[in-house]
């Protein structure tokens, strides 16, 4: 049933979309969309009649290093009335923004601001894009995969300067190992 | 005439250490007189980097850290998990297995609207909610601790099963707990449904419109709520959902008190589902029976050599996984929670994005919040049903 299901969504986009390809993946139909093409094909993939995609669900960011076009978007569509859902690709460099689909889907602010923070993936015409998750003075963009997973920035409470500083991780240094605290002194000893 | 001393708008920061806030949720909220203006929630004091963190992780490592996203349904998000992995690896766990996967995660529904009850009681004015709700939490946390050994964050669900069996005597405990539950739910329903405080702070407060609610990308008891009738267990079934008949409740206005009566009819259904899983379930391996790809049972390894050699191979490079993506989701109890996994091949994965419910609730706040009061703010949030763990991940 759901195979079926499956092509004749296959058929339908096909006669909409002729110009894009369409791929199938472990049960998912998966359309790739140039950035310029973006919009419209959300807008059409909301209002076409038998699409009824009138939800976005999720918005994820990829980095692949290796590709010409490192980054990509997916998007997740989902159809309540229908029951069906289709992935949307896009890949863009890194200078290349990809096209808010704010009017399309409010729900996608938080997504795109989501993405911007994590991968650095720009989108034009987003009304707000702030980083959501980490720190408000937060540097670089953590999923990306040349983010070391310790981070690059660490803080403590320097005892000497009274405050908490903040000083590049050393790389060198086996995580696993604690910190030595050369400078505080031993516990006092209860008489 | 006496001048008019004229009063700016002025800004609160609503949280990150209020106790309505339900965890470190930082609110701005702008306000004229005692009317929200406009509302910024900021987010991310809880983030952890989970996503990051699974990118170097095996596909089992990966399990705990999902009871430790919506620290208050643990086990329906290690169902995600584990279903998308198993769905990209191609298997599927034997029959008792997925009534198991069904009760628990029925009763990690129950957890979770029972600490929304109370929550959101509390929350409201209704503080005898919270230690009548928590009375019943203690008798299911019981059950995960028999279970499992862990009353919270339980890693038992695994792919291709289910850590291990029942032990002796729970599915009678579990069956008398269900039986007995709709009169506890009854004994709630009492002190709130029609009581005149409860209905005068949450009857039209916070509606929310049908096309609103599909527009903020709103799931669960949530969209439910606005009137559409969306429940993943019955949409895409998974495990033995199929096998098990129960209703859909649908909310009619789109307002809090809504979504508390769908939230109150779940837990009856919980219940049935239950009852009939118990009923279905037959005796059989709890495991999918190739080890390669499943942790072998305990009482093999004392014995066999090959298992103890597939056991030492699960916990130290952990199994392949084929090459492909998935996105799967499952009705968690606070609505859709999705992950999109990216496998080039290998035990670990390329990328993980968990979708998360709140999430989207979280963020539709800025639009539901402006035009109501003060007080209102408190119960939009309890309505959402928001945990931290897993809107900052």
């Amino acid at each position: 049933m759901i195979a079926e299901k499956l092509d004749n969504l296959e058929k339908l986009v096909g006669e909409k979309f002729p110009s894009l390809t369409i791929e199938k993946e472990l049960e998912a139909l998966v359309l790739r969309v140039s950035p310029d093409q973006l919009i419209e094909t959300m807008t059409q993939l909301r209002d076409g009649p038998g699409l009824d995609f009138t939800m976005m669900i999720d918005l994820a960011g990829v980095h692949y290093p290796d590709r010409k076009e490192p980054f990509e978007v997916v998007y997740q569509l989902l159809s309540v009335k229908k029951n069906h859902r289709i992935r949307i690709k896009v890949s863009v460099d890194e200078e290349t923004p990809v096209p808010s689909i704010i009017s399309v889907w409010g729900c996608a602010d938080w997504f795109e601001r989501e993405a911007y923070d994590m991968f650095g993936i720009r989108f034009s015409g987003h009304p707000d894009l702030r980083r959501l998750l980490s720190e408000y003075d937060f540097e670089g963009h953590p999923l990306r995969k040349d983010f070391p997973l310790s981070g690059k920035i660490e803080m403590r409470y320097d005892e000497k300067l009274g405050r908490v500083v903040r000083e590049p991780i050393d790389m060198s240094r086996n995580p696993r190992e604690p910190f030595k605290r050369k400078d505080r002194e031993p516990y006092p000893q209860t008489p | 005439m006496e001048e008019r001393k004229e009063f700016q708008n002025y800004t609160i920061n609503f949280g990150p250490q209020h106790p309505a806030a339900h965890g470190v949720l930082r609110l701005l909220l702008e306000l004229d007189g005692e009317v929200v203006e406009r509302a910024d929630p900021h987010i991310g004091l809880l983030h952890r980097g989970t996503e990051k963190l699974l990118e170097h992780k095996t596909y089992l490592q990966g399990v705990p850290y999902f009871d430790r996203l919506d620290y208050m349904s643990m086990m329906s998000e290690e169902h995600t998990w584990v279903l998308a992995v198993e769905k990209l690896m191609g298997i599927e766990a034997p029959p008792r297995a997925q009534y198991i996967r069904v009760i628990f995660a029925e009763l990690t529904r129950m957890l979770n609207h029972l600490l929304f009850l109370g929550a959101h009681g509390l929350d409201v004015g209704a503080m005898t909610m919270f230690i009548y709700t928590f009375r019943e939490r203690e008798v299911i946390f019981d059950m995960y601790e028999a279970v499992c050994g862990a009353r919270m964050h339980a890693a038992y669900f695994r792919p291709g099963g289910v850590a291990r069996d029942l032990p002796e005597g729970l599915e009678e405990k579990i069956r008398e707990f269900t039986e007995d539950f709709p009169s506890k739910l009854d004994e709630y329903e009492v002190l709130l449904t029609n009581n005149r405080i409860w209905k005068q702070r949450l009857v039209d407060v916070g509606i929310v419109t049908e096309q609103e609610a599909l527009d903020w990308g709103f799931v669960g008891p949530m969209l439910r709520g606005s009137g559409v009738a969306y429940d993943l267990r019955k949409a895409e079934p998974y495990d033995a959902y199929d096998k098990v008949d129960f209703d859909i409740p649908v909310g009619k206005n789109g307002d809090c008190y809504d979504r508390y009566l769908v939230r109150i009819e779940e837990l009856r259904q919980s219940c049935r589902i239950i009852l009939q899983s118990l009923d279905q379930m037959e005796e059989g391996p709890v495991k999918y029976d190739d080890f390669k790809l499943s942790v072998p049972y305990q009482k093999d390894q004392e014995t066999g050599m090959e298992s103890l050699i597939h056991h030492f191979k699960h916990f130290s490079s952990g199994f392949d996984v084929p090459a492909g993506e998935i996105y799967l989701a499952t009705e968690s109890p606070k609505g859709e929670f999705g992950v999109y996994i990216v496998s080039t091949g290998g035990a670990k994965p390329y990328r993980v994005k968990i979708r998360a419910a709140g999430f989207n609730h979280l963020q539709a706040t800025k639009h539901m919040l402006p035009g109501l009061m003060l007080t209102d703010v408190t119960t939009v949030i309890g309505t959402i049903d928001i945990v931290f763990g897993e809107i900052d991940r």
